[in-house]
Order: C-alpha cells, then sequence, then structure tokens
C-alpha cells in the first residue's frame, strides 16, 4: 500500500466509502463463494466472446477473400453469403440465450447470496 | 445516408406526413411535461430513478441505438447495393455480445450515471473524469451531427422540402425539440420518448415487412429473385463486392470496419449510460437481452425492406432512391405496398413510416444531448472542477445549463456540416469508442494492475489514434468525394481507422500501466470485483 495518503480528490471514488465497508469488500473477496463466482462468470464469458469474435471476423474475412466460396447456391437463390450472415444473427441470438440461462442458474444464486452479506454487515 | 440536396418524394400527401409529425411532437412533448414534474433528485434526472424494468430499457436501448441512419440507411443501402447493405447491421448486431457478456451489468453495479463514474472507483478522479468526458463529449459530438445534418435531410425529403433555407429551420427545430426533452425531461422523459419510437419503429417495420412479405408468398427465394433481376445486376447483386472490398484496400477497409462496428457499440457512451436506469443487475441484462431480440428482429426486417424496395420500386438511375442515396427507400415502398403513388393506401403508409423515421431522430438525438449534458455536469463540473463539493440542487442546474449549451453548439454546428459525408461521422464515433474507451472499461474490470496513467493514456491514445488517422485518411483529403478534394494529404489509406487505432488503444493502456508504479488502483481492485459481480454497495433505486 502507499503509506502518504494522496491530496483529498486525487483519490478515487472508493476511498470516500468508510473503512468498515472496506473491509467487508475485501474479506468477501476472499471467501470462497466469490472466488466460485468470479470462476463461474469468466468461464462462460471468456470463452464465448473469443468464439464470438473468431466466428464474426471469419464471417468478415470470407465476404473479402472467399468469395468463390460465399457465391455458391444452396436453395434457390438463396447462397452462402446469405447463409452466413443469417446465422451470424442465429449464433447471436443463441449465445445471449445460452448466457441468460447460465446467469439465472450459476451466478445470480451466488451473487445474491454475496450481496444479502454485505448489506446485513453494513446495515443497509 | 448523404447530404446531397435530395428530390422530396411525392408531395401530395404532405399535409397528412405533417399532421403526424405534429402527433408525434405533441406526445413527445406531453411525455417531457410528465417527466419533469416526476424529476427531482439527480438520480431522477440522470438515471430515470433507476426505477425502468428490463423491458422497458430494452425497448429504450434498442430506440437510443436504431438511428435513422440504420432506418433509412440500412434499407436504402440493400436496395442500392444488394448483400453488402446488410453487412453493416450484422456488426451492429453481433456487438451486443460483447455489452452483454462484458459490459452491461458489471457497469451497473460499479457506476453510477456516467460512463467516467466506473473508472472513477478505483483511479485518481480529476485524470481520469477528465479524459473520459473528453471522449464522451467527442463520441456524442459527431454522432449527434451526424444524427441532425440527416434530420435536415431527411425531414426535407419526408416533408417534399429542398430548400436549403428551410433545411437549416428544420434543423433549428430538431435542436429546439432536444433541447427541450433533455433540459426538462432528464433520462425519464428522454427514456419514455426513446420508448416511444422503438415501438413506432417496430410497429411500422412489421406492418411493411408483412405487406412486402405477402406480395412475395413469404418466399424469401423468390424476394431474392426479383431484387437481383430487378437489380439489373443479377445475381452478383445477391453477392459480396457490390459495396466493400473492391481492391486491397478496399478489403482492409472492410475489416477495419467490421472490427469498429463489433468493438465500438459498448463503448458508446449513450448507450453506456441507459444500464444506469435499472434497478439491478439482472434487469440490465434482460434490457440487453430484449434489446439484442429487438435489434436482431429489426435488422432481419431491414433486409425485407431493402430487397422489397430493390424489387418493387425503381432502383436505378436518376430514381429517387439512387438520388436520395438510399434515404427514400423504406418511405417509397411504404407507399408501394400500401397501393403505389396516388392511392390514399399508399399516402397513409408513407406518411405514417415517414413520421416514424421523425421520431427516429427525436429520441436519438435527446439520448446524445442528455449523454454529453451528463457528463459536462457530473464529470467535469461536480468532479473535476468543484472536487465533488457541489449541492444536488447546483449540479442539477448546471446539466440542464450544459444541455442547453450543448444542445446549442450542436445547431450552430449542424448547420455548416450539411456538408459532411453522414456515414463518416457515424463511423468515427464507433472508432473512437473502440479505440478510447472499451480498452479503458474492459482493462479496468478485468486487469488488476491497471492504474490511472493506464486508463488516461488508453483514452486519450486512441482518441487522438483515430482521429488523427481520418484527418489523413481519403475521407478527408485526395479523392474527388473527400471533404477536401483539392487537397491531398492522406497518407493513411483506410477510410476507417478502427484496424489501428484499437488496438493502439489497447496498447496504450497496456504501456501506461507498465510506466506508473501507483498500485493503489490495484489494491482497490478486489472491492471493485466484488461490487461489479454481486451489487453489493451498488447504487439503488429511488423510492417514489
Amino acid at each position: 500500500m502507499v503509506d502518504s495518503a494522496p491530496p483529498a480528490y486525487e483519490s478515487s471514488e472508493a476511498d470516500r466509502l468508510p473503512a468498515h465497508d472496506h473491509e467487508i469488500y475485501n474479506r468477501i473477496a476472499r471467501e470462497s463463494d466469490f472466488a466460485e463466482l468470479r470462476a463461474r462468470y469468466r468461464r462462460f464469458a471468456f470463452p464465448a466472446t473469443i468464439a464470438f469474435m473468431v466466428w464474426y471476423v471469419a464471417y468478415v474475412i470470407c465476404n473479402n477473400w472467399a468469395r468463390g466460396f460465399m457465391d455458391t447456391k444452396v436453395i434457390g437463390h438463396i447462397n452462402i453469403a446469405v447463409v452466413f450472415g443469417l446465422l451470424q444473427f442465429a449464433s447471436t441470438f443463441l449465445i445471449a440465450i445460452l448466457y441468460a440461462r447460465h446467469a439465472r442458474k450459476s451466478l445470480d444464486p451466488l451473487a445474491t447470496k454475496l450481496k444479502d452479506e454485505f448489506d446485513q454487515e453494513t446495515e443497509r | 445516408m448523404s447530404t446531397a440536396l435530395l428530390v422530396p418524394l411525392a408531395t401530395g400527401n404532405r399535409w397528412l406526413t405533417i399532421g403526424l409529425f405534429v402527433v408525434v411532437v405533441a406526445i413527445t412533448l406531453y411525455i417531457t411535461f410528465w417527466a419533469s414534474r416526476q424529476t427531482k433528485t439527480a438520480a431522477d434526472y440522470y438515471a430515470g430513478g433507476r426505477s425502468f424494468s428490463g423491458l422497458q430499457n430494452g425497448l429504450a436501448v434498442s430506440g437510443d441505438y436504431m438511428s435513422a441512419a440504420s432506418f433509412l440507411g440500412i434499407s436504402g443501402s440493400i436496395a442500392l447495393y444488394g448483400y453488402d447493405g446488410f453487412l453493416y447491421s450484422i456488426g451492429f448486431l453481433v456487438a451486443w455480445l460483447v455489452a452483454l457478456l462484458l459490459v452491461a451489468e458489471l457497469l451497473r453495479n460499479s457506476g453510477r450515471y456516467t460512463m467516467a463514474d466506473q473508472l472513477a472507483y478505483r483511479m485518481r478522479q480529476t485524470p481520469v473524469r477528465g479524459a473520459a468526458a473528453t471522449s464522451t463529449i467527442v463520441v456524442s459530438i459527431f454522432y449527434l451531427l451526424a444524427q441532425m445534418v440527416g434530420a435536415g435531410s431527411l425531414v426535407g425529403l419526408l416533408l417534399g422540402v429542398s430548400n436549403p433555407t428551410l433545411k437549416n429551420l428544420v434543423i433549428v427545430a430538431v435542436g429546439v425539440l432536444m433541447i427541450i426533452y433533455v433540459t426538462f425531461g432528464g433520462m425519464k422523459g428522454t427514456t419514455w420518448v426513446q420508448i416511444v419510437k422503438a415501438v413506432l419503429l417496430i410497429a411500422g417495420t412489421v406492418l411493411i415487412t408483412v405487406l412486402v412479405l405477402i406480395k412475395f408468398g413469404f418466399n424469401l427465394s423468390e424476394l431474392l429473385g426479383t431484387a437481383a433481376t430487378k437489380s439489373g445486376k443479377g445475381e452478383a447483386f445477391l453477392q459480396p463486392g457490390q459495396l466493400y472490398g473492391k481492391d486491397l484496400v478496399g478489403k482492409f477497409d472492410f475489416l477495419s470496419l467490421g472490427l469498429a462496428l463489433v468493438l465500438g457499440t459498448a463503448g458508446l457512451p449513450h448507450i453506456l449510460i441507459r444500464f444506469y436506469t435499472t434497478p439491478t443487475a439482472q434487469a440490465a441484462r434482460k434490457s440487453v437481452l430484449w434489446a439484442i431480440g429487438l435489434i436482431g428482429g429489426f435488422y432481419l426486417m431491414t433486409l425485407v425492406l431493402g430487397f422489397g424496395a430493390a424489387s418493387l420500386v425503381p432502383t436505378g438511375k436518376g430514381s429517387q432512391i439512387q438520388t436520395s442515396a438510399g434515404n427514400a427507400a423504406s418511405p417509397l415502398l411504404a407507399q408501394a405496398v400500401g397501393g403505389g403513388e396516388g392511392t390514399l393506401g399508399g399516402a397513409i403508409l408513407l406518411a405514417l413510416i415517414s413520421a416514424v423515421a421523425f421520431a427516429t431522430i427525436l429520441a436519438v438525438v435527446a439520448g446524445l444531448t442528455l449523454t454529453s449534458a451528463s457528463s459536462v455536469a457530473h464529470d467535469l463540473y461536480a468532479n473535476v472542477i468543484r472536487k465533488g463539493r457541489v449541492t444536488e440542487r447546483n449540479e442539477l442546474r448546471v446539466v440542464r445549463i450544459a444541455a442547453f449549451v450543448i444542445g446549442a453548439i450542436a445547431i450552430a454546428l449542424a448547420i455548416p456540416a450539411q456538408r459532411l459525408n453522414i456515414a463518416f461521422l457515424v463511423a468515427l464515433a464507433f472508432a473512437v469508442a473502440a479505440s478510447a474507451n472499451l480498452p479503458a472499461l474492459l482493462f479496468n474490470l478485468f486487469w488488476r494492475r491497471f492504474n490511472t496513467l493506464g486508463a488516461v493514456c488508453s483514452i486519450y491514445g486512441g482518441l487522438i489514434a483515430a482521429v488523427v488517422l481520418v484527418i489523413f485518411s481519403p475521407v478527408v483529403s485526395g479523392t474527388a468525394t473527400s471533404l477536401f478534394p483539392n487537397a491531398g494529404f492522406a497518407w493513411f489509406p483506410l477510410r476507417n481507422p478502427g484496424l489501428i487505432s484499437i488496438p493502439f488503444g489497447f496498447l496504450c493502456g497496456i504501456v501506461g500501466t507498465l510506466l506508473s508504479r501507483d498500485t493503489s488502483s490495484a489494491a482497490r481492485y478486489d472491492e471493485l470485483s466484488v461490487r461489479a459481480l454481486t451489487g453489493a454497495g451498488a447504487e439503488r433505486a429511488v423510492a417514489h
């Protein structure tokens, strides 16, 4: 920690909280439930972000550099380019639904428990 | 959209259109009056009392996001360029996953009124609020100018006015309305204006889409085939390459645009502050889910509108769609599916879609003005200048003055800015949001070591890189369509700076962080994480 306190407003918003709140935040941060919450959140959010970014960039690259492939007809006048574009919509909806389910089942109960703990101890 | 002088649409139904415009203005002014009586505290003004449900905020987010550029611009682009016109909307939609997975809930829990709040939680406030306010104002002003310049052309087009003086008057009128909404209605009024607009926009789009699909027996392939034939370009109309990526530079330009679109949304300040209007992070999540559903559904329908216009309305050289750079496609399509020019059905649908476009403009400009005014009052005035020693009453007075001044500046800039290309202004706003705001937000949430110098460097670094690269790009000089066609200082080949400026923003954040030995921000990282992930100590809804 920095020992000499910085001039009043050169500090962060957090520095305005009462010392008691800092203790509780830091204690919750060390709890296994919090470690579990953070791990569950990251285990979904990070791979999903990488996946949809790769999938989207692949689509952009195919539009640029795989035109022959994109022009291939699938049914009637519908070609792979149109299908690939519509699949971007489908994958966006799918990831959103999967995340909503994951958050509701795996994140919200833990988050609520930890928040209640904080509220009780700060008597808010 | 283009700012060229537009050929007015059929003028026979002008009075019907004006009548509907007056109805839109009356409804929104009533909402503003009602909201002003409900707005008492700072949380009411800045965050609508944090009392909007997930669905309400989802509608408002959609209303804030789907600008006239996307309503008229994308369908028009599809009508003219076929498949390539569709590409914008995919980037615009996929971008919401960044907001959903990485930003919305965590920001809701760790901030208060502005984008800067979330950084200020663990950084030294004065420098990061100064930086974040600068980029907020730059992004919002570019976006605002784009909308207002568009408003001048569009209302001119929709009302059948091509006189430049009248167009300036339209810009002034839109500006005055937006100042009234924001100064009196605050976030509550703005949110309800956006909700009403979103409902009107979606209802209008569903109606026209269904009418088009009925004509083609709900057969997508037949719709595409007719559009391809009528366009005169055949199957090429349904394939990539009509608009983007014609040569190697063009291909990299398209890649750059794609990145800016997908990474810019989650850094747009007017979108970010919408998440503060919900009571909890769960409601913020629900609002993004609704927004993804509504925006995704809307863009799928613009596909039908665009190809429908290509099939049912003339798009060749000299046609109204061609001379309006595509903006007239949706209104003319509405007229065509309503029965055609000169019929009552056609006139009613044309007036209806024009009124929806007008409501769209009003809702988006109000959101942008509110965002800039909030940042000026809350970040610059209350925290940078007054160092937090300010009463709520005083801050509320300043935010209203700021809204008035920003509105006046926007009007003054929009009139000469009519020469600027609107797509350029929007693309620049997205590029700055992705290069300056997103790196700081993500590093703050996910990198313990990140500190004040890192935040300041990433924001200014990304902002300066994006703006400088655009100044030296073919958008500003060197080609016939440039801002200064006769000058030639375009050493940067790409029109969109994202490919370089986004990684540069992230890099500046890393270098700045590592150069500073400040560890006080790292010491507060656990607190921020607990707050962001659990909502412990987060701002609560205002009880009325």
